[in-house]
């Protein structure tokens, strides 16, 4: 099937390492832990509700499994009407799929298959806040079978792939290595001057742009809120 | 009296906005109005009869001329109206210190009303005892007064493509500054205990979208805090009551409101938030991810294109600068779209990871002016122009636009939002 075309591109692409990140925070020497007599020493059970964050090699994934066919219908019941049949969006509501290829153009569309780097993302933010009324609504088999349904919806996984918590940390995802640190320091270096000009910086000065019909929502206006 | 032009109104975004939008523009003419009369005095109607009883309002509201400074949200712009922003009426603000009731507010799933008591933060993770807080356990911990600034790193991002929106309560509104009372992470960290392999804190918001973010350990150790007040009063709902995380100098959106749980973790979670997310898209298709503290910007609140002119002669250019990187050094202003630029006067304050508020006096021709201002902070950052932003990162980056805005000052009631070569 169509919707299937890039899996095997998908697939080869590494899933990055998350290592990359951990030098942006330094060694830490342990904190010496210190009694202020305050707070209520807690067991697992006293917090376990709480525990509802996937990391991208599945920690904290709960116990579960779905599949895209079950998906499909959970998706058509529960997230539709918001996102569309297909995960296409309606009106200004978040599109789901497709926009593979278009990172580099004008108006890129980001997506779970153009741009997320982590299916975990996927399943943790589902799980936490969707749907939209009714957040921390799903079971975990729910939430299994409907990230199942939108990753096969974006070709990353195929039709009978059944989704797990043991295999939720090795999908890997198409723009998996399209992201690096922050590198302003860097690459923005040139903003650090310490002789700003001050006087008769530019030969000529024109108005080049003006914000004039306001009634007109801006091409990304989508994007500038989030 | 000069009435005010339609001009003087923040942008006409929609139906609402624009009866919001008039409000706000005769609110501004009450303040303005008595200049131009040139009668003898008379004594006034408030002079000779008793006002309001001294709890009229037991919760105290602005004078009714004031009725148009209100936060505005614009209807285009989001999905719903409880995954949104109201944005801070900048032009009306000033000094450093943004009042509860108008610094801006960004939610994920709405608004919550938590109750005080049933609230819980738990710390766990990589810790040597999980503990369970209320918020009077917090309050009994040792506090700290710290004023910061909290902007968010979509501030601005409409005007990315350029100038876009006719107010700069639009434009650069994402953006409050405050005093926190609260305890430091650090604090809370220490009664937990943490474990050697201890690198990340996840802060989670309790509310319906339950946001999460990574920090790194050496940030949350140094000066990130759990605040319970803001400007000296309990936190607004909208900010995060009855306790949120303050990150300084650091995206808004780490700074989770009504903050349930920290996991303590050895490597980063890749939230949404963090990578479909707050994630800047370069022109070479990859994207840069955890930008944390934000640059050096300011913007000129006054005039603006809500707030312009109405005289000639003597006049204040009034503004904002502020740096995630540290301290504001110094703010220059140009009037001629940045060919010349004169030193602004930084009046209050200066404070790390603080606004200042910056003037120059001016004696107005009533020709037409290029108004720019431009941050420096103290480490030698200098804040750039739209097009160099653009030459270095594209134009589909969203996030950290913090380019030089240029106000046309152009007539007498008339201010636009341009850009300039
Ligand atoms: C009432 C409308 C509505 C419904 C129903 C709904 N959503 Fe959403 N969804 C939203 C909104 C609004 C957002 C953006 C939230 C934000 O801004 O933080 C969103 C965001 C998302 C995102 C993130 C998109 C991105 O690119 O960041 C995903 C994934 C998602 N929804 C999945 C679902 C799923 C799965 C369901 C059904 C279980 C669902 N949604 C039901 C309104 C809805």
């Amino acid at each position: 099937m169509s919707k299937f075309r890039n899996f095997a591109l998908a697939a080869i692409i590494a899933l990055p390492s998350v290592a990359f990140a951990a030098e942006a925070a330094k060694p830490v020497s342990k904190v010496a832990a210190k009694d202020y007599g305050l707070g209520t020493p807690a067991t697992l059970d006293m917090y376990k509700a709480y525990l509802i964050d996937v990391r991208p090699d599945g920690q904290g994934a709960p116990v579960g499994k779905g599949t895209v066919k079950e998906g499909e219908k959970l998706f058509g019941d529960q997230c539709s009407s918001c996102h569309g049949d297909f995960g296409e969006g309606v009106g200004k509501f978040p599109v789901l799929m497709g926009g593979e290829g278009t990172l580099t153009r004008d108006h890129p569309v980001k997506t779970i298959g153009s741009y997320w780097p982590y299916a975990s993302t996927l399943f943790d933010y589902i799980d936490r806040a969707m749907p939209f009324p009714m957040p921390k609504s799903l079971t975990p088999d729910q939430v299994y079978s409907i990230t199942d349904w939108l990753l096969n919806q974006n070709n990353i996984v195929k039709d009978d792939f059944v989704l797990t918590n043991e295999n939720i940390g090795t999908i890997k995802m198409p723009n998996g290595n399209g992201f690096y640190m922050d590198d302003r320091k860097v690459a923005e270096k040139s903003f650090w001057n310490a002789n700003a000009c001050m006087k008769n910086c530019k030969p000529t000065v024109a108005v080049t742009a003006k914000a004039i019909s306001l009634n007109d929502p801006p091409k990304d206006a989508k994007a500038a809120a989030k | 009296m000069k009435k005010p032009s339609d001009s003087r109104a923040p942008a006409q975004v929609s139906r609402r906005a624009m009866l919001a939008a008039s409000t706000a523009a005769l609110g501004l003419a009450g303040t303005r109005a008595a200049q131009a009369e040139q009668k003898p005095l008379t004594v006034s109607e408030w002079a000779t009869q008793l006002g309001r009883p001294v709890d009229d309002h037991a919760y105290g509201v602005p004078s009714k001329f004031e009725a148009g400074v209100i936060r505005r949200r614009v209807d285009w712009l989001t999905a719903t109206a409880e995954s949104s922003v109201a944005f801070t009426p900048l032009a009306a603000l000033e000094g450093i210190i943004t009042p509860n009731g108008l610094g801006f507010i960004r939610d994920h799933g709405g608004t919550p009303d938590i109750d005080p008591a049933q609230h819980r933060l738990v710390i766990e993770g990589l810790v040597e005892k999980p503990l369970i807080f209320t918020l009077e356990d917090i309050k009994r911990f040792p506090r700290v007064n710290r004023i910061h600034f909290c902007e968010c790193a979509a501030n601005s991002a409409m005007e990315n493509n350029g100038p876009q929106m006719q107010a700069v309560q639009y434009s650069h509104g994402m953006v409050h500054n405050a005093m926190y009372t609260g305890v430091l992470l650090k604090t809370l960290l220490e009664a937990v205990g943490l474990k050697p392999n201890a690198k990340y804190v996840m802060p989670e918001g309790g509310d319906a979208s339950g946001l999460t973010r990574t920090i790194p350990l050496d940030k949350a150790l140094d000066d990130c805090m759990i605040a319970y007040n803001m400007n000296g009063e309990a936190l607004h709902p909208g900010h995060g009551y009855p306790m949120r995380l303050v990150v300084p100098g650091w995206q808004a959106n780490m700074w989770v409101k009504w903050i349930r749980r920290i996991k303590v973790g050895d490597e980063p979670f890749m939230t949404h938030e963090e990578t479909a997310k707050y994630t800047s898209l370069m022109k070479d298709g990859r994207s840069r991810m955890f930008t944390w503290p934000m640059d050096a910007k300011s913007v000129i609140t006054s005039p603006a294109p809500e707030a312009p002119w109405m005289s000639k002669g003597q006049n204040v250019i009034s503004g904002i600068a502020w740096s995630g990187r540290g301290t504001i050094k110094q703010v220059d202003v140009s009037l001629d779209g940045g060919k010349n630029w004169v030193k602004a006067q930084i009046e209050g304050p200066v404070l790390p990871f603080s606004m200042v508020r910056f003037y120059v006096n001016t004696d107005w021709n009533g020709d037409e002016l290029l108004l720019q201002s431009r941050a420096h902070d103290n480490t030698g950052y200098v804040q750039p122009t739209k097009n160099m932003l653009r030459a270095i990162r594209g134009r589909s980056f969203n996030y950290h636009n913090n380019g030089i805005q240029t106000w046309q000052v152009r007539k007498i009631g008339e201010v636009n939002n341009v850009e300039v070569s």
